[in-house]
């Protein structure tokens, strides 16, 4: 079973009289292991198509599909549901809570689904050690540079164990080895757990960390 | 909710501002309600460690105690209705007093009493009282002679009695025969004939409903009198109602301020918070949860608030003067702070269809 599944997904933007069509016609499979990049300038409806695929937005028209949950029929509390189970983010301005160390900003993602402590605790800590953060664990998130923040976001988005990680410029902050070493680690985090991720990039030179690029260009997919 | 509590623990500067307006507020709260309660019991003890039922007044007194007269055959009227058990005179006479030999003028409310009142034993001796605590704050001991009134009758205290003021004066507590010499000296105008008396106080039969037997009174003495129960003849004397409504609306108005703080302070705290909150949201934190969290800490800093104001309130009552009649009663510090940390809560939840409005897709974008 394919981990997302798009078809003729269409997303309108209405502000006032003006109508900007972000995402058109949109058909998008992704296979349950599998790494995608999707490449596509400024403004070619990368974030919103993302956004569509973790339950953030819902599209105008469209199906989507993620696992066995069909996403574009939920409503807002559903869908709230739906990213605290099915969905990890990283978002490309990081969001960590500043007055949380690294360690608590992954634990705090399994008390909002309400799974005991021991469990996320334990996860937590494999987590920060696999991704090189262990001796950083105490700090809070104001204390760690850009690329420990990068890699705190990664491992909070595996902490509810998703089927689908969906990625925003991880690397756009970031100056080329740093953001080389987050793909590496993204890559090495994903690859062989039946995960499926997608990468928004605009950034050429990271493509061949994932498996596959798909591009955007004014927001339809060129494939 | 370990969210929000890491957040007050880890940052307790930002919840300074509200915790100190807190904190006044609940100062200015219990100095008000502990004014209220210094006042309404240093005002109404005399009258409220009465046992009787019904409190009987001449009809032109208009619910004046002092203005009030009693013949001994308006009495015995009072005596032949139907559900009295017994009855008692009553006489109060507002005068200065001083220790003999000493020169401070000190209140006293000289009551000439039959019924003994709850915490006072039966009529003392001619010329001897049981005195009011009030007065012995003031310095006075069992056994002192105090000159009172004007014409300086001698009386002599020979024990005390707690919580029977009258109209902020400490009572002394004599025989009927006593009161009325004193009132005869002191006031000529206002002299009072053997067996007359103030006010009648009624002990009803069992089973016999206090507002009832006063209306039956009233209607037996022909409009002669007017009868009140206990409560309402606490609540007659001069001011009390006044206080209580003056003092219940400035409380009302502090309480009412402290949830205006509450509420901005956290609305303003939510809108510091859009980005997080939106974050949080994308994680799958339900606004529920996220608002819960915010009525937690407002509530812990209402808490963190009651705790130090009840403190500078202690403080404070030490070394305020004790002509100021400020009393704080722990049920009145308790219900103070429920209401206060219930005034945080709601308060805060003014900020939840703020939360609810915060749309999680702006964390990615
Ligand atoms: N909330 C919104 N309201 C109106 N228009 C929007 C909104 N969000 C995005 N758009 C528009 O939709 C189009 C696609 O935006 P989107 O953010 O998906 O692009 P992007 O590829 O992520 O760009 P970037 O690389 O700059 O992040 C743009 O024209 C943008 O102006
Ligand atoms: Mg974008």
């Amino acid at each position: 079973m394919p981990a997302l599944v798009m078809e003729g997904v269409r997303k309108v933007y209405r502000s006032g009289s003006e109508e900007v069509v972000a995402l058109d016609h949109a058909d998008l499979v992704v296979g349950d292991d599998e790494m995608v990049t999707l490449l596509g300038p400024s403004g070619s409806g990368k974030t919103t198509l993302l956004s569509i695929a973790g339950g953030l937005l819902t599209p105008t028209e469209g199906r989507v599909v993620v696992g066995d949950q069909v996403v574009s029929d939920l409503d807002p509390r559903q869908l709230t549901a739906f990213r605290q189970r099915q969905v990890g983010f990283v978002f490309q301005s990081v969001n960590l809570v500043p007055f949380l160390t690294a360690r608590e900003n992954l634990t705090v993602v399994g008390e909002l689904a309400g799974r005991p402590r021991r469990e996320t605790g334990e996860q937590a800590d494999r987590l920060l050690e696999e991704l090189g953060l262990s001796h950083r664990a105490g700090n809070l998130a104001t204390e760690l540079s850009g690329g420990e923040r990068q890699r705190v976001a990664i491992g909070r988005a595996l902490m509810n164990d998703p089927k689908l990680v969906l990625v925003d410029e991880p690397t756009s902050a970031l100056d080329t080895k740093m953001g080389e070493a987050v793909m590496e680690l993204l890559r090495n985090e994903i690859t062989g757990r039946g995960i499926a991720a997608v990468v928004v990039t605009h950034d050429t030179r990271m493509t061949h960390y994932t498996d596959r690029t798909v591009e955007i260009v004014d927001g339809r997919l060129q494939a | 909710m370990s969210l929000a509590w890491r957040e007050l623990v880890r940052r307790p500067g930002r919840f300074a501002v509200a915790g100190s307006a807190l904190t006044l507020l609940v100062v200015l709260l219990l100095l008000l309600g502990g004014l209220l309660d210094g006042l309404y019991l240093g005002s109404t003890g005399a009258i409220r460690a009465q046992r009787a039922d019904v409190f009987v007044y001449s009809a032109t007194a208009r619910d004046s105690i002092v203005r009030s007269r009693i013949e001994p055959d308006l009495r015995a009227r009072i005596e032949e209705v139907d559900g009295v058990a017994s009855t008692g005179g009553l006489g109060v006479a507002l005068l200065g007093a001083t220790v003999e030999g000493d020169d401070d003028v000190l209140d006293v409310a000289v009551t000439g009493y039959e019924l003994a009142p709850e915490g006072v034993p039966e009529p003392p001796a001619p010329g001897t009282a049981y005195a009011d605590d009030r007065l012995r704050a003031d310095g006075v001991r069992a056994g002192d002679v105090l000159e009172v009134g004007p014409a300086r009758v001698p009386v002599e205290v020979v024990d005390f009695v707690s919580d029977t003021s009258y109209l902020q004066q400490g009572a002394l507590w004599v025989e009927p025969d006593t009161w009325r010499a004193i009132q005869s000296e002191s006031r000529p105008d206002a002299a009072v004939a053997d067996g007359v008396f103030q006010v009648v106080l009624v002990v009803a039969e069992d089973g016999v409903e206090a507002g009832e037997l006063a209306d039956r009174i009233d209607e037996a003495t022909g409009g002669a009198t007017s009868s009140l129960t206990r409560d309402e003849a606490v609540l007659s004397l001069p001011g009390i109602r006044q206080q209580n409504s003056v003092f219940t609306a400035l409380i009302g108005v502090t309480l009412f301020v402290a949830g205006l703080v509450a509420a901005l302070f956290f609305a303003l705290v939510t809108l510091e918070r859009t980005a997080l909150y939106a974050t949080l949201k994308a994680l799958g934190a339900p606004s529920g949860r996220l608002a819960l969290g915010v009525v937690f800490q407002s509530v812990v800093v209402a808490l963190g608030a009651v705790v130090l104001g009840g403190a500078v309130t202690f403080a404070l009552e030490q070394v305020i003067p004790d002509a100021v009649p400020v009393q704080v009663e722990p049920s009145r510090v308790v219900t103070s702070s429920v209401l206060v940390l219930v005034t945080a809560a709601v308060g805060a939840l003014v900020s939840l269809r703020r939360i609810v409005r915060i749309d999680p897709a702006t964390a990615i974008s």
